[in-house]
């Protein structure tokens, strides 16, 4: 089973999106903001992130760039979903290391095209 | 809708498009024809179906356009287009390398995703660079999604599902919520009102056709004449590609299955008219 955080300062949109990974046959985890995600990754590696943009304490960015700085060689794959959706979130996500980018609101079939861009369902 | 409202109707679209309704299909009749009644001014659909007896020809162009069913999605069934860029393209591409020129239909385009799919794949191998002449015709029954597609403009949530980001990124511009596709791509296509049910006598003879999620709203006659004449204007080395879920063995001797692509299909060595015949 891949193991997939869900990393969004939003209760809600966590559990909406971790029911959604749950029927797609994902192990899931929480996380409400980057720092709280960043220890999570350090105790287990998930196969996937799903990281909102805008959160207190430490921002989808700025978590981005400390998983992408780390140096024990894991590179799980990261799929940005947030309510920025112009070309120049996305390109600063694609530049800082994104896989691929969920612009809000998402549904179940997005959830699905985009974990298929990146070779997860 | 009474019964012989339903019967009546369900005639006329069949002769008109050879889509096929059943009769649990009642409740869909009604949700989609309610545009319709608004635009034309009917009351009910009785008041409409009088209207279509009497032969409104406008209102039963329209009626037929409302009933057709037009999701679609960029790359949908991504093996498709795998199977397009894996095997089709490189073995044209061999064989049409003295012309340098490829001529592609996609038969029912609704929105124009399909063809613009393809015209991304074309433009990833530089084809246009190369020299080549690309001949990429995208048709469809229903003339307002001829015109969307022409516009090139998609939703947030339609650019979504089959897009990965950073292609959207490439061949898309941002207008508010909306992602317009990039004037290159747009040139590429060439789109046009078409029923498949007309002839196709104004067509060029073409080396790849995509006729995807089509026929499977057609009676199996309609489904046998669209593909008996899909040969007749393929080329002999030239690819089908139809829908996952649109399997035409037995349909047709015209076509032969290729080998670990089920939606792909190459012309049977050629055969005399009788044969043909004895198909059907
Ligand atoms: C479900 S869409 C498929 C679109 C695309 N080929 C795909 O696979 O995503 C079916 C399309 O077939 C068109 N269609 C239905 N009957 C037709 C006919 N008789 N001639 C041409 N197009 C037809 C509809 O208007 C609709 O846009």
């Amino acid at each position: 089973m891949k193991h997939c955080l869900v990393v969004d300062d939003s209760r809600v949109i966590r559990k909406v999106a971790c029911r959604i990974l749950a029927d797609l046959a994902f192990e899931t985890e929480e996380a409400a903001d980057g720092a709280a995600a960043l220890q999570a990754c350090r105790l287990r590696m998930p196969d996937v992130i799903l990281l909102d943009w805008h959160m207190p304490n430490m921002d989808g960015i700025e978590f981005l760039r400390a998983l992408r700085a780390g140096r024990d060689g894991s590179r799980p794959m990261v799929v940005f979903c947030t309510t920025e959706n112009d070309v120049a979130h996305i390109t600063e996500a694609l530049g800082a290391g994104a896989d691929e980018y969920i612009m809000k609101p998402f549904d179940r079939s997005i959830i699905e095209a985009k974990f298929a861009e990146v070779g997860l369902v | 809708m009474d019964q012989n409202d339903f019967a009546f109707f369900t005639e006329l679209l069949r002769r008109r498009s050879g889509l096929l309704l059943t009769q649990q299909k009642t409740h869909l009749v009604e949700s989609r024809l309610a545009p319709v009644m608004r635009r034309f001014g009917f009351k009910d659909s009785a008041a409409l179906m009088r209207e279509l007896r009497h032969g409104h020809e406008a209102l039963a162009a329209a009626v037929t356009e409302a009933m057709t069913t037009n999701d679609s999605a960029f790359f949908r069934d991504r093996r498709t287009f795998e199977e397009f860029r894996d095997i089709v393209l490189p073995e044209l591409l061999i064989n049409r390398a003295a012309s340098k020129r490829l001529r592609i239909w996609c038969a029912a385009c609704a929105a124009g995703q399909e063809p613009y799919s393809i015209a991304m794949m074309l433009d990833d191998g530089k084809l246009l660079a190369q020299g080549w002449t690309i001949d990429l015709l995208a048709t469809d029954l229903n003339s307002q999604m001829i015109a969307r597609a022409e516009e090139g403009v998609y939703s947030q949530f339609e650019v979504q599902r089959g897009l990965p980001i950073r292609r959207l990124v490439r061949n898309f511009t941002q207008e508010g919520s909306n992602w317009r596709i990039s004037e290159s791509l747009r040139r590429m296509v060439t789109f046009r009102t078409f029923n498949l049910l007309d002839s196709f006598g104004w067509l060029a003879e073409m080396d790849v056709v995509f006729c995807r999620n089509v026929l499977m709203y057609f009676d199996q006659k309609t489904r046998i004449s669209v593909i008996d004449r899909v040969a007749d204007i393929i080329a002999p080395d030239g690819a089908l590609l139809v829908g996952p879920a649109e399997s035409i063995l037995g349909l047709t001797i015209a076509f032969a299955q290729t080998e670990h692509a089920p939606g792909l299909y190459y012309r049977a060595k050629p055969m005399s008219p009788q044969m043909r015949h004895a198909v059907g």
